[in-house]
């Protein structure tokens, strides 16, 4: 199978199916989707790399990525959304927002 | 004891004695007729931001906007000249909606060089003229320069673009607007273009959603659990006081004090916080926005934390210190329902490490609206029951008093005198 990130991080390829998501629903739906489980593994796994992949991703121009980078790009803004029920909440929803929603529309790219 | 000095009146409230202490019945957020004297008398009349500038970059550019509170469906489109017009979205042959694609009730945006009706063909130039009819000469005395696009009252202030549906405005934008909000003019709105806009239904009259934006007594109440329980029991603790508030015609502000998260014990933030350098506040590297307008942040807070302006009747800028901006707009669908917009803007970001904390900062202010907007069903659903029929606001609640007795004096003015209790 093709790698989906740059070959100094693939320590953090197993997560990258699931979680390289290029916009804020997909990353979204699958962090309701998710079990809290799955959800600390990918953060545990990342957040001690994540001043490395940004150093990384700092050798580029922000809007000229290579599709490697990208994914990396992608992987750091989920590690951002499941951050929020691993730090605070210990459930993927926010707790007591069962009726309520909130859509994304539009989002800077990348 | 107060952290931050009351005008000398004793406090916010009693500075603007026109809005009493009394408490009050929220009868203006249940009652269907009351809702309808709204849509004549507020939205009817009052001017409306519907999008900013950006958005038509060209000319031909344009969008349509479903203003279902006062039964109205507009076109705003960039013209050959280069200006902003607005009109009803309404072909002049047999009343079809001009501009949408799919559904009609659906909001539409795109380039064209003129405006063509699906039904019959009759096609309109940006600056509304009818310029051809279909088998013209089967018409009788048919003329066509009286037959144009039928314009709605449009302007731009600040790159953002308002209508006013009244037959004849009563004031100017800028008169509406006045030195409060018109003080704003310099800040680089036009190079803030990096854009996070969300929207959803809510289950409750749109004044609810306003009143939770307007006052920050909730924060640490509500939001406690954003942040570690260290911090939030020392905010819970310190409870919240803003040190300015300020009422300008139909309009309000309130400034809070900054948090210099970056200095703080690692114990008191998140680690996605430190690994991001960003948070609720924003990115915590301050970006460089140039000489401010003498409209932001007039009371001269230091720290200083952000500028919430509401400007009648439903818009919210809102400007924090770390150089980033969000705007809510409230759209009521009935007198318990509303669409909510909001949107979050930086300056497009040039590197990698400042496109995470925008991300950062992004996904936190939603993590937080998801709570306000959840409290607001139940809120709706506490006060339309009738049970209890008069409710408490402190004085860090003094602008959703001003917002309701605001709304209350337009729709007196408008006609028959109001027969709810505010």
């Amino acid at each position: 199978m093709t790698a989906l990130l740059p070959a100094e991080f693939a320590d953090l390829e197993p997560f990258a199916a699931k979680w390289c998501l290029p916009s804020e629903p997909e990353r979204y739906g699958m962090r309701l989707a998710s079990s809290m489980d799955e959800m600390h593994a990918f953060y545990d796994a990342i957040t001690p790399r994540a001043e490395a992949a940004m150093t990384y991703l700092e050798q580029y121009e922000l809007h000229d990525l290579p599709e490697d980078a990208i994914n990396l790009l992608h992987l750091i803004y989920s590690m951002i959304m499941v951050s929020f029920p691993v730090e605070a909440w210990g459930q993927p929803r926010v707790p007591d927002t069962g009726s309520a929603s909130f859509d994304n529309v539009i989002e800077p790219m990348p | 004891m107060a952290r931050f000095p009351k005008p000398a009146e004793g406090s916010w409230t009693e500075h603007y004695p026109e809005l009493g202490t009394a408490p009050v019945s929220y009868e203006d957020s249940t009652s269907p007729e009351y809702y309808e004297r709204e849509r004549e008398a507020v939205f009817k009349r009052a001017w409306l931001n519907v999008g900013r500038v950006e958005q038509l970059p060209r000319v031909g550019s344009y969008f349509t906007r479903e203003l279902a509170v006062a039964n109205a469906a507009v076109i705003v489109v960039r013209g050959r000249d280069g200006e902003v017009r607005a009109f009803h979205n309404i072909c002049r042959h047999r009343g079809n909606k001009l501009v949408w694609n799919d559904f009609p009730r659906e909001e539409t945006q795109g380039v064209c060089r003129q405006f063509t009706c699906k039904y019959h063909g009759w096609r309109y130039d940006l600056d509304g003229a009818l310029n051809f009819v279909q088998q013209e000469g089967e018409f009788f005395d048919l003329d066509k320069a009286g037959r144009g696009l039928v314009p709605v009252h449009c302007d731009v202030w600040a790159g953002f673009i308002f209508v006013n549906l009244a037959h004849e405005p009563e004031q100017s934008l800028r008169e509406f607007l006045g030195p409060m909000i018109t003080d704003l003019e310099g800040y680089p709105f036009d190079r803030m273009t990096a854009r996070f806009g969300y929207r959803t239904n809510i289950a409750a009259n749109w004044k609810l959603f306003m009143d939770a934006f307007q006052e920050f007594y909730h924060a640490p109440v509500l939001h406690a659990k954003q942040s570690p329980e260290k911090y939030s029991s020392l905010a819970q603790q310190a409870g919240f006081e803003a040190p300015h508030y300020r009422i300008e015609g139909p309009h309000r502000l309130v400034s809070t004090s900054g948090v210099r998260f970056w200095e703080m014990d690692t114990e008191l933030v998140k680690p996605m916080e430190i690994v991001t350098r960003s948070g609720l506040f924003g990115p915590w590297d301050q970006v460089d926005l140039g000489e401010m307008p003498p409209g932001v942040n007039p009371a001269r807070c230091d720290p200083w934390g952000l500028d919430s302006f509401q400007l009648f009747p439903n818009f919210v800028i809102l400007l924090w210190s770390q150089g980033w901006y969000l705007t809510y707009h409230y759209w009521p669908t009935s007198h318990n329902t509303h669409v909510f917009e909001g949107s979050v803007y930086f300056l497009p970001a040039t590197s990698v490490r400042a496109r995470i904390a925008q991300e950062m900062a992004a996904v936190t202010f939603k993590e937080f609206a998801l709570q306000d907007a959840n409290t607001l069903e139940a809120t709706q659903i506490g006060i339309e029951s009738g049970y209890v029929t008069d409710f408490l606001l402190n004085d860090q609640e003094v602008l959703c008093r001003h917002l309701h007795k605001e709304v209350a004096d337009w729709v007196a003015a408008d006609g028959a005198p109001v027969e709810v209790r505010r």
